[in-house]
């Protein structure tokens, strides 16, 4: 005992180590801070589990790109506990971009970044940055064919830099194609330099957090004044604060083992994520598509208009960033309680529903072509049931020619395109044929692969899939006569063969 | 003699500076902790001139730092700066790359050929390999189009009964000619320069294609 006590005391003496985590441990924290605060803390868990993870992984991966794939496979298959350190460590990253964004939001909404923890905001933000970046080069790390063209669409658009483009693509891919030296530079930033960054940032953000406190919930009616502020801030939390430990850290401390034992269930039930296809970029019957948090990103580039998605990918992050990091500057007095700032609800509701939306399409993404609709998905008996040979010559014609890529029949094919199930009821049959022929509205002309025979059949089909009561002259829109289903309208053997070409 | 001027250069009323702390120690049992109280009339007297020569002194020591510090410090800085813009300034990376005898590439056809790239590094494995498209036109006349989409480089799929290339990430389409039939991309497929030498198809590669250049 006395010896114990000894070092104690010696190791106090010297360090001075509880004169330094003494007040971190104990400083006030308002009795308001209830369980709304527990997020940051849970991530910052999960960033010490991704630590612990990805030493265990350096130790075992190859950042080459001739084995990283080989690496993987090993890890998952043949190292004992490998596949568990590989699934602990996706799902981590995953919950620890959720638990980011939750505590981003609950610090926006209680806009607890106003006077005078503008600078804590603000660090924060760059550490969302480098959670998003963490979270990027990670799924680079897993070098499979959705690393590798994931890659190259960010090079595309790195490439879309004006003037320095070219040279900003090759510094960012370490040469001219994506290969060996890409792997390596990701690595080296996944590993040294974005960590490193962390946790220097998560020191800074910590700091600032023990030197303003933390703030109170908010009360409508409460206004920050920088004037008063800090005084009497000060004076509440003397007066009701409880200490951070034990009193504050207990709901931490319940939520991040809740968290934690969530996501290890989560990583031992679902396994490790990927790795997908070699990274072999002559195999091109993939379909690449990102991670969860960057679906929205892939969608919104497809829904973009061609004439703004330049501008739009290289002056819209700067810009949002920029936009972030001065919120607090822009407003940093005033009420704080989300029911007298509507402006900023509604705002957040904005932005929340838009990345959900825009996340959930990423995952249908219905403007991506199935690439095997034309072999995979049945033509329904009823639709052919009945049918004279030029019909079910256009129901084989709608198949051969890749129709059903884009466009549905009886509910299976593409959905980029409208089903063509009622399309005949919305354009008469001369529409059709120009439709088809002419193409338009994000429909390719088919005039030069089609003769116009085929297109003619194609049309007879279509026509029979109308539902009977409701004759195509009578649809707003599709006013022009439709011929007699037994009098072909056009395109005899001897006329010559229809417009071609669209281009 | 050489006593006297050092405890009063180190308590001349400023703050010791950091590295100076070992003379305090050493001298400061001599001539008492603090300076000027224990410090005799006489020393003082030349107060002024010592500080004006020893202020001269750690400003200059002080500036000497300072320069070789910075020009260690760019130094060190060219070799690593160097290393991260060094891809940014290799030459031009394309060379002629055989895809192989022209006879497998008949007329009416449109094949995926696949090459190693000639800018390989014995550590790309699979990622050194890439792959195109060959329209052959009949009489050694070809189109060679990237598979990577003129939109974002995802890789495009040739369709032979509808005679279009289609892209998995946006829904870009293209018309066997290459050329933009519709979605986001805002150019037709870029295309890859090529010769027949001795029967064998090449063309020029080397670089991922992007917007900026001119291909
Ligand atoms: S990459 Fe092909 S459409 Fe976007």
């Amino acid at each position: 005992m006395g010896l114990l006590r000894r070092i104690r005391t010696w190791f106090e003496d010297r360090s001075g180590a509880s004169a330094l985590i003494g007040p971190v441990m104990t400083h006030r924290v308002p009795r308001s801070a209830k369980w709304w605060y527990v997020f940051g803390s849970a991530t910052l868990m999960f960033f010490l589990i991704q630590i612990a993870t990805g030493i265990m992984l350096a130790t075992l991966y190859v950042p080459s790109a001739a084995e990283a794939y080989d690496s993987l496979r090993y890890i998952d298959e043949e190292v004992p506990f490998g596949w568990m350190v590989r699934a602990i460590h996706g799902w981590s990253s995953n919950a620890m971009v959720l638990m980011m964004l939750v505590h981003l939001s609950q610090v926006f909404l209680h806009g607890a970044y106003k006077y005078p923890r503008e600078l804590t905001w603000m660090v924060g933000v760059l550490l969302m940055v480098c959670t998003l970046a963490l979270a990027f080069t990670g799924q680079v790390m897993r070098f499979d064919q959705d690393a590798y063209w994931g890659l190259g669409i960010g090079a595309s658009i790195v490439d879309r830099v004006p003037v320095f483009g070219n040279e900003l693509r090759a510094i960012m891919l370490g040469g001219p194609i994506i290969a060996g030296a890409t792997l390596s530079r990701f690595f080296a930033l996944h590993v040294f330099v974005l960590p490193g960054l962390t946790i220097v940032l998560v020191g800074l953000h910590m700091m600032l957090i023990l030197r303003h406190g933390i703030s109170e919930m908010p009360k409508p009616g409460e206004v920050v004044d920088p004037a008063t502020y800090k005084p009497a801030y000060e004076e509440r939390i003397h007066r009701t604060g409880v200490p951070f430990f034990p009193d504050a850290a207990r709901r931490d401390m319940v939520f991040c083992g809740l968290a934690l034992l969530v996501m290890l269930g989560l990583a031992a039930w679902f396994g490790p994520f990927g790795p997908g296809g070699v990274p072999d970029p002559t195999i091109i019957d993939t379909n690449p598509r990102p991670d969860f948090f960057f679906l929205w990103i892939f969608a919104a580039l497809a829904l973009l208009p061609p004439a703004v998605e330049t501008p739009l990918l290289i002056i819209g992050p700067p810009v949002l960033l920029l936009a972030m990091l001065l919120i607090p500057i822009m407003a940093s007095r005033g009420e704080r309680a989300p029911s007298r700032r509507p402006l900023v609800v509604v705002l957040f509701a904005v932005i929340v529903t838009g990345l959900v939306t825009l996340s959930w399409l990423g995952v249908t993404s219905p403007w991506s072509p199935q690439m095997d609709g034309w072999t995979s998905a049945p033509v329904p008996a009823e639709f052919v049931r009945g049918r004279t040979p030029l019909e079910l010559q256009g129901a084989t014609m709608i198949q051969f020619a890749q129709c059903r890529n884009c466009h549905s029949l009886g509910g299976l094919g593409g959905e980029r395109g409208p089903a063509l199930d009622r399309v005949a009821t919305r354009l008469s049959w001369d529409q059709l044929v120009r439709q088809v022929q002419q193409g338009g509205g994000n429909m390719p002309a088919y005039g030069k692969t089609l003769t116009s025979a085929q297109t003619e059949a194609i049309v007879a089909f279509l026509a029979t899939l109308r539902p009977d009561h409701v004759p195509a002259s009578e649809i707003p829109g599709a006013l022009e006569v439709s011929p007699g289903r037994d009098q072909p309208p056009m395109a005899t053997p001897d006329a010559p063969e229809p417009a071609r070409g669209f281009q | 003699m050489n006593e006297t001027p050092k405890p009063q250069r180190c308590c001349d009323g400023r703050e010791p500076s950091a590295g100076r702390h070992a003379d305090l120690r050493i001298h400061g049992e001599a001539s008492g902790p603090s300076g000027s109280a224990g410090t005799p009339k006489s020393a003082r007297a030349g107060d002024d001139t010592a500080r004006g020569a020893a202020g001269d002194r750690r400003g200059f020591l002080f500036g000497a730092g300072a320069a070789l510090m910075g020009i260690g410090g760019l130094l060190a800085a060219i070799p690593i700066v160097g290393t991260l813009f060094a891809p940014a300034r290799r030459g031009n990376p394309m060379r002629w790359t055989d895809l192989g005898p022209v006879d497998q590439f008949p007329a009416g056809t449109t094949r995926l050929a696949t090459f190693t790239s000639p800018n390989a590094a014995p550590t790309d494995g699979e990622t050194a390999r890439d792959a195109c498209w060959v329209r052959s036109l009949g009489d050694d006349r070809f189109q060679v189009f990237y598979v990577n989409c003129a939109h974002l480089g995802c890789p495009v799929r040739w369709f032979e009964q509808s005679r279009l290339f289609m892209c998995p990430c946006h829904g870009g389409v293209y018309y066997e000619d290459g050329s933009r039939a519709s979605g986001p991309p805002p150019r037709g497929l870029f295309t890859h320069q090529w010769r027949v030498t001795n029967g064998r198809l090449e063309i020029l590669a080397g670089l991922l294609p992007g917007l900026e250049e001119k291909t």
